[in-house]
């Protein structure tokens, strides 16, 4: 079964945000950016299903500025076999998004479509679940574990009170969880090699898809800030602050 | 404006994110329930005693059991034809359940509000909590997740909601329950304990997690919490953990002992009234949000901690 696998070109998880001074939006000029953490767990597991024989083909796509092509090279360098990069520079909202991927997914008829459970950006958490919506298919979103068989797939979900497993027909959506696996670092010789893997470039129009937002963003402001309050010498001194704060007799 | 709302419950019970759901739905005007699942009575009776409800829908079928996102979507956005907006807590089962009917509407979703602003206008924390947007909608109907620590819980008694029984599609076969491995607990859940403790990968083990945490969280009342790299580690189960892409709490107290303060952790737990961090570090990124901090070897605070409160 050929798989697809969605990515995210975002802000590198390590660095912190800044609100531009403006108000309209975060600081993103020469900040470094990655890939999504979710969507490396994502192209990890079709690596694996793969390797294991379980998958023929993995097909990358992202959907993003000229500059996204970085992001499906490191996709392409950790093993997908080719990408598909929809181009643009406007900011494309999850529902646009998961249209976007519904019409790649026609094309490409993939046994699964496989995807982060939320980009660390936006923190929407819908994607998956709307591509799902719109193609009718089955989901499983934060996923722990991704099983096969035939044509059912199990998906181990982490949720709130624990672990569930549910079934689903294929072709299905997942969504990952941290969890599911660890990614895996693209060696040097695979990084030369994914540079004459294909990478077509299509652009939203080309799916017929209108990606007009439907969430204005009015301002963007700093949270408030929470500043650093007293350090205590000792665990007396601890239980004495405790005791004022009436968390204990 | 009325809204729909999904009644998280569990055991009979209506969980108290429902609660916070129902004061974020009733900023928008009147609110109705709907109860899905099977064997749902004692929840609509439940739901309707909350106060400021209109109406419970109940929809009692098998195929409704498990929450199965393919099952109760469906259900739900064909009773949108009658509602202004669909609401449900953002917890996992929300977040399961809401874009596939903001999908099937044709509608954006908002996201983990943190305030209602207007009729179409929210606040929603993006970049881990680093930035608060506040954004408007277009769409005629809304559907919108509600970070449920941002609201005071309605009064789960009270109210005299009408129940009406609705009916679904049924099964559409494409997904199945199989079973789960809910974590047990007597502590106090984290998104509604008044205290936490929480641990992270400073405790070295899944052993030394649980002798020097469960101690002090018995003495104290409180829920157990844990950084990623606790749970990635395997000291604590997965649905312990706080941050950014866990749980969002927030506690009276939450007392974080050898988590060091990155921003995906801080995104969980930095509403908490207060916070008393614990680390060896002084320098640690947690003390800069901490109100109360000690520096120290948590192997020798947390045993003397718990032996003398
Ligand atoms: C996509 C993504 C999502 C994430 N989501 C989350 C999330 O939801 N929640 C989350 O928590 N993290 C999340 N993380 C991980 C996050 O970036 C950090 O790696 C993690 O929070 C670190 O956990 P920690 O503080 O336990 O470990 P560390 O950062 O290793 O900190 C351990 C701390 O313990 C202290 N220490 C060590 N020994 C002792 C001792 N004997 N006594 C006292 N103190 C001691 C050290 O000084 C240090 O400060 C996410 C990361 C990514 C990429």
């Amino acid at each position: 079964m050929k798989l697809l696998v969605a990515v995210k070109r975002v802000i590198d998880f390590n660095v912190k945000p800044r609100v531009k001074a403006d108000g309209t939006g975060v600081d993103l000029a020469n900040v470094k950016m990655s890939m999504n953490p979710f969507d490396e767990i994502a192209v990890e597991e079709a690596i694996r299903l793969k390797e294991k024989g379980a998958a023929t083909e993995i097909v990358a796509v992202s959907i993003g500025p000229a500059k996204a092509q970085e992001t499906l090279r490191t996709a392409l360098a950790m093993g997908a076999d080719r990408a598909i990069l929809i181009q643009t520079d406007d900011e494309v909202e999850p529902l646009a998004v998961a249209k976007l991927l519904a019409k790649v997914t026609e094309e490409e008829q993939p046994g699964l479509v496989i995807l982060g459970k939320q980009a660390i950006d936006d923190d929407s958490n819908q994607t998956g679940q709307m591509l799902a919506a719109l193609l009718g298919w089955p989901q499983g979103t934060f996923a722990s574990k991704v099983e096969l068989s035939g044509d059912k797939v199990d998906v181990t979900r982490e949720v709130d009170g624990g672990l569930e497993t549910v079934k689903l027909s294929t072709p299905a959506v997942v969504t990952t969880d941290l969890r599911l696996n660890e990614p895996r670092y693209a060696s040097l010789p695979n990084i030369m090699k994914a540079k004459s893997k294909p990478l077509a470039t299509k652009a939203p129009a080309d799916y017929g898809v209108d990606t007009a937002p439907r969430l204005q963003t009015l301002k963007v402001a700093e949270p408030p800030k929470r500043s650093a309050g007293v350090k205590v010498a000792d665990v007396d001194e601890l239980i004495g602050k405790l005791k004022t704060l009436g968390v204990v007799a | 404006m009325t809204s729909l709302v999904l009644v998280e419950h569990e055991g009979g019970q209506v969980k108290d994110a429902t609660l916070a759901t129902v004061t974020a739905a009733t900023k928008l005007g009147d609110v109705h329930l709907l109860v899905a699942g099977q064997g749902v009575g004692a929840v609509t009776e439940a739901a309707a005693k909350i106060a400021g409800v209109g109406k419970v829908l109940a929809a009692d079928d098998a195929s409704l059991a498990h929450n199965l996102a393919e099952n109760v979507a469906p259900l739900v956005a064909g009773l949108m034809a009658s509602y202004d907006a669909f609401v449900t807590p953002a917890t996992t089962t929300g977040k399961n359940i809401a874009p596939r009917v903001a999908a099937l509407l044709d509608v954006m979703q908002i996201s983990d509000i943190l305030s209602v602003e207007g009729a179409d206008t929210f606040t929603r924390p993006i970049y881990a909590g680093n930035a608060i947007a506040t954004v408007k909608s277009s769409d005629a109907k809304k559907v919108i997740t509600v970070r449920t620590t941002a609201f005071e819980k309605a009064a789960a008694s009270g109210g005299s909601g009408t129940v009406e029984t609705v009916t679904g599609a049924g099964d559409k076969g494409i997904s199945s329950f199989v079973g789960a491995e809910l974590s047990k607990s007597e502590r106090p859940e984290l998104t509604s304990a008044k205290i936490i403790v929480s641990g992270g990968r400073a405790f070295g083990s899944s052993d030394q997690f649980h002798s020097l945490l469960d101690p002090l969280a018995d003495k104290l009342k409180a829920g157990v919490g844990a950084s990623r790299a606790a749970v990635d580690a395997g000291y604590a189960p997965n649905d312990y953990q706080v941050g950014q892409t866990g749980k969002i709490v927030a506690p009276e107290v939450y007392i974080a002992i050898g988590i060091s303060g990155a921003i995906q952790h801080l995104a969980g737990m930095k509403d908490s009234k207060t916070i008393v961090a614990i680390n060896k570090d002084e320098d640690a990124p947690i003390f800069q949000v901490a109100d109360v901090g000690l520096v120290g070897d948590l192997f020798k605070i947390v045993p003397e901690l718990t032996e003398k409160l």
